[in-house]
């Protein structure tokens, strides 16, 4: 799960992480108020979105006074802010944060994951802040530094100053940056994080330390014990299909291409899209019902593909483990009944109840094309969208 | 032979009196799996259709001799029950739950240091030798008793791997998914180098997908060590970047952790990859049919050089099994 950068800081300071003094703000009229609230002289106007490379998409602005901050954020609020993680479409800006603007010195970047690997945490830091990480890592490897800590002993003093000395601080700036990183890595276990990233981390002209940015995922399956987390999730952020799918149980993830798929396990539903496009088609969208899926859940899988507009035909895909193929069928036939499908219907049973599955599909008098393997009912599928263009 | 379960493998199931926990139990019953015992805290002294329940492992343990574990329990209760059958020195245990935090697995990873608990899972179907016993949730009866190894991150991806094997006639020596979860027990390695001492084991079947560098490294360990014949498959060659996957992710495998990046590396050194999940079978049923048609030829060449090829026979399995033909 994603939260905001307000709200990721916000968390931060309650840990004593060092950030900037902000508020976030819904309109140009309480941006003004945040901004005199905050007494300062220079401001950052910030777009918020779950989305990084806002500063190169124009989402982020200094400014020196709250009348320009109200400006400023009018002009934001509403917009549609495009960057390189958003893909084309953008993302609409419903609210931005208003901060302090510093006088920076150095730009450094601070992040911090689980290694699987060494099943260990690892911090990993640079002297490339503000840059995009990815990129560094790729072109210049040498210059990302890693600690891997112990789970047992903990984020102890030297993990920090390692890491300090290497991205070439000195005198109280260790000291500093080995409080700020032991802050983030009891945040991290306390909340259950999976990825924090400080980019950039900053040093002032007055000798300081701070969080300029901060991103922070957390584990979805630690949610159940941090029902405030949970409550920080900003749904307009998130695709409406995959809630929906998510609120049943279901894992949803929306595609580009026009072949829908309803596929049981993660691997097969993944290999599933591949042979489609192994096929010459496009999947519309990934889709796991899961191991033990209801007819209920199944039924409601169904509809969330053909809610889909693009969609214009459809593969189920289905091996029957603890999945049994009849539970299947009868949320096909039921999912068939409520909505009215218009489109060619391709479906592969195997495992579990196959024959009691097949039986019932072919009773339903439903248009099933029924397919004999996965590699036949990609290429029917396949096929049929074609004709149906 | 086979790796890690056999028929003598004495089960517990923690988790047993759960609705999951209990069906599956019955399931590796009816298989052939000696399932000696189960474990609910709060349930001991009470049985699930004749089988004995216990409050806690240790109980269970010195109570049955069990020596591996399967576990049902829910996730936020998951890890500790790992924990404790590592405590009551159970040398298995197979975690099928789903969902556990990431977290609580560090915990255990860190726990199993130095232990001599060999972990499954969790998030993870299981592990099964066909025909002697099942400790997992796959449907039985596409198993057969065969030559192949498998190793898999995929549930119902390994079934359909499985299934492409026994319709061709080659079954399976012992078929594993290691769960799709960021931190597992056992890994691709792991897998891999009992699958190389296994004498059952003709080939192997490796089933990856997006994210991590496990297949990298089981790429570089192939090279190094595996003597027999290896097919794979990366499943996700269409995922969407960065779905599941936040930028420091990437950043700590240098980016590379796209299906092509990994079938690259896997092809880079001499492994064929399926690039068609409905031909996992396939590819691995031409390959042994090439190193079979190999072997003969230079069985053949060899026959001259006596000691030389005395020596060989014994290690390669191939062959031994190619004298004994198809079952």
């Amino acid at each position: 799960m994603n939260i905001h950068e307000y709200q990721a800081k916000e968390l931060m300071a309650k840990f004593g992480v060092a950030v900037p003094k902000g508020k976030p703000a819904f309109t140009a009229d309480e941006a003004y108020a945040a901004a005199q609230q905050l007494g300062v002289s220079r401001f950052v106007v910030k777009a918020q979105i779950h989305a990084g490379g806002r500063g190169k998409g124009g989402g982020v602005k200094l400014v020196n006074s709250p009348e320009e901050v109200r400006e400023v954020a009018g002009k934001l609020i509403g917009m549609t802010l495009v960057t390189h993680q958003t893909g084309a479409e953008g993302k609409i800006v419903k609210k931005v944060y208003i901060e302090e603007a510093g006088v920076i010195e150095k730009e450094l970047y601070l992040g911090m994951i689980i290694d699987r690997t060494t099943r260990q945490i690892v911090v990993m830091a640079s002297t490339e802040g503000g840059m995009e990480i990815e990129e560094v890592a790729l072109k210049t490897p040498e210059k990302i530094i890693k600690e891997f800590i112990d789970p047992v002993a903990g984020l102890q003093d030297f993990y920090g100053r390692n890491v300090a000395y290497k991205l070439g601080l000195s005198g109280d700036l260790i000291g500093k940056f080995v409080k700020f990183v032991k802050a983030l890595y009891r945040m991290f276990l306390e909340l259950d994080c999976s990825l924090m990233e400080i980019n950039p981390l900053v040093l002032t002209k007055d000798g300081n330390i701070f969080a300029l940015d901060a991103k922070i995922n957390f584990d979805d399956n630690a949610l159940f014990r941090h029902k405030d987390i949970e409550a920080l999730r900003d749904i307009n952020e998130e695709d409406a299909k995959e809630l929906d799918a998510k609120a049943h149980g279901l894992s949803y993830v929306s595609l580009t291409g026009n072949i829908g798929c309803m596929v049981n396990g993660a691997g097969l539903a993944m290999s599933t899209m591949d042979i489609i496009k192994f096929y010459g088609g496009e999947p519309a969208n990934f889709l796991d019902v899961g191991g033990g899926a209801s007819k209920e859940q199944v039924t409601h899988a169904f509809k969330i593909i053909l809610s889909d507009e693009k969609v214009k035909g459809i593969l189920v895909n289905i091996f029957g483990g603890i999945m049994k193929c009849d539970v299947i069928a009868a949320g096909v036939i039921a999912a068939a009944r409520e909505v009215n499908i218009q489109v060619p219907l391709v479906v592969r049973l195997e495992g579990t109840n196959v024959e009691l599955g097949k039986k019932m599909l072919g009773e339903s008098g439903l248009n099933i094309i029924a397919a004999s393997d996965m590699a036949d009912a990609a290429e029917k599928v396949v096929k049929a969208v074609r004709g149906a263009i | 032979m086979s790796i890690f379960v056999n028929k003598n493998t004495k089960v517990l199931v923690q988790g047993i009196t759960g609705k999951d926990g209990m069906f599956h139990t019955l399931q590796c019953r009816d298989y052939g799996t000696k399932i000696v015992g189960g474990v609910t805290p709060g349930k001991g002294g009470t049985n699930v259709e004749g089988i004995p329940v216990f409050n806690t492992v240790k109980d269970a343990v010195s109570s049955t001799g069990a020596n591996a574990s399967m576990i049902f329990v829910p996730p936020p209760f998951a890890a500790d029950a790992i924990m404790e059958a590592v405590d009551a020195g159970i040398e298995l245990v197979v975690c099928i739950t789903e969902g556990i935090p990431t977290l609580d697995m560090l915990k255990v990873s860190a726990y199993l240091k130095g232990k001599k608990t060999r972990l499954i899972g969790p998030n993870c179907p299981g592990i099964i030798t066909p025909g002697e016993a099942k400790l997992g949730i796959m449907p039985a009866k596409i198993h057969n008793p065969g030559k192949v190894g498998i190793i898999s991150r995929s549930g119902t991806l390994t079934y359909e791997a499985v299934y492409q094997l026994t319709v061709l006639g080659l079954g399976q020596s012992t078929a594993i998914g290691i769960g799709g979860d960021p931190i597992i027990g056992t890994n691709f390695i792991d897998a891999l180098e009992a699958f190389n001492n296994d004498p059952k084991t003709e080939a192997i079947i490796m089933i990856g997908e997006i994210g991590g560098t496990a297949e990298d490294d089981a790429a570089r360990y192939i090279k190094k060590y595996v003597k027999k014949p290896v097919v794979a498959f990366i499943a996700g060659q269409t995922a969407p970047k960065g779905k599941r996957m936040g930028h420091a992710g990437a950043i700590i495998t240098g980016g590379k952790t796209t299906a092509q990046d990994k079938i690259e590396t896997l092809e880079s050194v001499g492994i064929k990859v399926s690039k068609s999940p409905a031909e996992i079978g396939k590819t691995m049923y031409e390959l042994l049919t090439k190193v079979k048609a190999r072997a003969k030829k230079s069985t053949a060449g060899k026959a001259k050089k006596k000691s030389k090829s005395v020596k060989k026979k014994k290690t390669s399995p191939a062959r031994k099994n190619n004298r004994k033909g198809k079952r």
